[in-house]
């Protein structure tokens, strides 16, 4: 039977693959962000160890509001240039999708009365967060992906009516990968706090003038990453429709949510690699780790 | 009064559908042609950028420009990639872009340009590229909506967007793409059967009709915050095209409006409406002003000393002491 080895809470600033100077980018940086790349390092050389065969990525960088979609398309190779910051990546992406999982995702969901497509258009762009976050726990691009959109359902209904959704999602997607006979990574894409500076050091990697948006954020995040450690992922869920209210989390795509409920709520500590600021918001590096918890 | 140079504005709705598949639905149809009404228009009025504010191309760091003189590309929507790719090849003013840059530096503003190759055009401005200048006969430029910025700095970005018009002097045509209501539908449906989402999206699309159809900008512009509040997703801050276009056109009501179409789009208020500056069909009409660009005193609206008008259907009779 398949499962979920490891999930992880994966930010996707475009700044770390910027930091990195992979070939894929075109931009090129003297350095920068190193505590959150260091991070994703340690986390990359762990996850490795585990031989996973797919990473399931959800995005909150592929809106979608009738619904939640899919990729559809074996390879999809393309650029994919930031709207945001279009000076720091312009990434040349060469990808694999696990087309069968996805779908096998998607049709667990719509059971489950979820609102899904796949999306089975040749020429679609991929967004950049699932990229980043794919690229920074995988650069190798050696293992294919299954990449899911965010519903946008915060904010259309509710924090609550996009948790019930996103649990629900969770749900599907652990009988997918069961079903699947495959070793999962689970990956929520986005950032703790959100609220971005609105100016930008020259150069964008001058470490001297990167640091949290406020304090209050700060405190915010802090909470966050302290249950996370505990092991209290329920609790954690439960509090972050305020935390979202008061740092513009990034979390109202639903990629916790989500993640946290397809593995079940785990009780045990997650391991947190990084913690660390990028353009004023709050980004943590962690892992849950069912395997070496003993979780089946 | 009016900005110089600005020769019109036009409130274009931005979802692919009017591009890719109007026949779905015979009141989307309607929209694409008035699309093709704004085409002759627009190709036959002497204008030498078109200048587009699109609601669909977010920014953080202060206001982005597209300065990329020939952006090429094949563009599929995110979420609407089963209508079919777009391919397209534009032709952008990057000197206008600067130009624009440098005013809205001089007005505090942050603000820079774009010009890299593959950078993802949004969706609403290709929309009404491919449509309004198929030929690119008309050099354009994009910029974006800050995400962060509202009412005080998008009317700023606004003005300096006037700056640049009349610096250059260029003869423009200002295109806004954004819906009104904006809840979409969030379940598929049969596309024939489409409507308003809600009765009071419905009418509040109504108002703001009302106002565009007798060019009352500014009033629309005043309205906006409530708008928002009311008929809108808080996806973003604040709802601001009508901030920056009244901004770029002069801030008053002294133009001459008309509602080309208006119909549901996936549940959306999608209209397209046009506004010419100097007729002055409404310029009595203002929303809390008598003269915009000059002061003539306090207007005695509160002090009961003065003369009072004659009751009327709209103002119930005081009272004796009133009198």
């Amino acid at each position: 039977m398949g499962q979920i080895i490891a999930g992880c809470l994966a930010p996707h600033p475009p700044h770390l693959v910027y930091a990195e100077n992979p070939p894929q980018n075109e931009a090129k940086a003297e350095c920068g962000w190193e505590v959150l790349r260091w991070g994703y390092e340690k986390m990359r050389k762990h996850l490795k160890a585990l031989k996973y065969d797919v990473l399931i990525v959800h995005s909150p960088h592929w809106r979608t509001q009738i619904g939640t979609h899919f990729l559809g398309v074996e390879h999809l190779k393309s650029k994919s240039v930031d709207p945001i910051f279009p000076h720091l990546f312009r990434y040349n992406y060469d990808l694999k999708v696990d087309v069968k999982l996805a779908e096998s995702i998607h049709d667990e969901a719509k059971k489950l009365d979820l609102e899904v497509k796949m999306m089975r258009n040749p020429d679609f762009r991929v967004d950049y967060g699932t990229i980043v976050s794919c690229h920074m726990t995988n650069p190798d691009w050696d293992v294919p992906i299954v990449s899911i959109s965010s519903n946008g359902a915060a904010q259309y209904f509710s924090f609550d009516v996009m948790q019930a959704q996103m649990f629900k999602l969770g749900e599907a997607t652990r009988k997918a990968i069961e079903a699947s006979g495959k070793r999962a990574v689970l990956l929520a894409s986005h950032s703790l706090s959100h609220r971005h500076f609105v100016l930008e050091a020259d150069p964008p990697e001058d470490m001297s003038k990167e640091h949290i948006t406020h304090h209050g954020q700060y405190l915010w995040d802090m909470k966050m990453i302290e249950l996370m450690k505990k092991g209290k992922s329920k609790e954690m869920i439960e509090i972050l429709a305020d935390f979202d209210e008061q740092t513009i989390s990034e979390a109202n795509g639903g990629g916790l949510s989500w993640m946290m409920s397809a593995m079940g709520f785990p009780t045990y500590p997650a391991e947190v690699y990084a913690y660390g600021t990028v353009i004023g918001t709050g980004n943590a590096i962690v892992e849950w780790n069912h395997l070496e918890k003993g979780v089946e | 009064m009016s900005a110089k140079g600005v020769l019109k504005g036009y409130l274009l709705p931005g979802l692919p559908h009017i591009l890719l598949c109007p026949e779905k639905n015979q009141n989307w149809m309607q929209v694409r042609k008035a699309f093709d009404r704004v085409r002759e228009e627009i190709q036959t009025s002497g204008a030498d950028i078109l200048i587009i504010y699109s609601t669909y191309w977010p920014s953080i760091l202060g206001h982005q420009i597209q300065a990329d003189p020939s952006p090429e590309w094949v563009h599929v929507d995110e979420q609407f990639h089963d209508l079919g790719s777009i391919p397209y090849k534009f032709k952008m003013d990057a000197t206008f872009a600067e130009v624009l840059k440098q005013k809205s530096t001089e007005r505090g503003l942050h603000a820079r340009t774009i010009n890299y190759q593959g950078f993802p055009i949004d969706t609403g401005s290709v929309v009404a590229l491919k449509l309004l200048n198929p030929n690119n006969k008309i050099p354009a430029v994009i910029v974006s909506s800050n995400i962060y910025s509202d009412r005080a700095e998008t009317i700023v970005f606004g003005k300096a967007m006037a700056d640049a018009i009349e610096e250059t002097g260029k003869k423009a045509v200002i295109l806004v793409i954004s819906s009104l209501s904006n809840r979409l539908f969030t379940k598929e449906f049969n596309y024939a059967e489409d409507k308003i989402h809600s009765l009071k999206d419905q009418e509040w699309n109504d108002k703001f009709l009302e106002l565009l159809s007798e060019g009352r900008l500014e009033d629309c512009s005043q309205l906006s915050r409530q708008f928002h509040r009311e008929a809108r997703i808080k996806k973003v801050t604040n709802f601001k095209p009508f901030w920056w276009l009244a901004a770029v056109m002069g801030q008053s009501n002294a133009y001459s409006g008309e509602v080309y179409a208006y119909a549901p789009l996936l549940g959306t208020g999608a209209a397209v409406a046009g506004l010419t500056p100097g007729v002055e069909k409404a310029s009595d009409l203002e929303y809390d002003e008598e003269n915009v660009e000059k002061y003539s005193g306090d207007r005695h609206v509160l002090d009961i000393s003065t003369s009072i008008p004659k009751p009327t259907q709209d103002m119930p009779e005081m009272g004796p002491e009133y009198e």
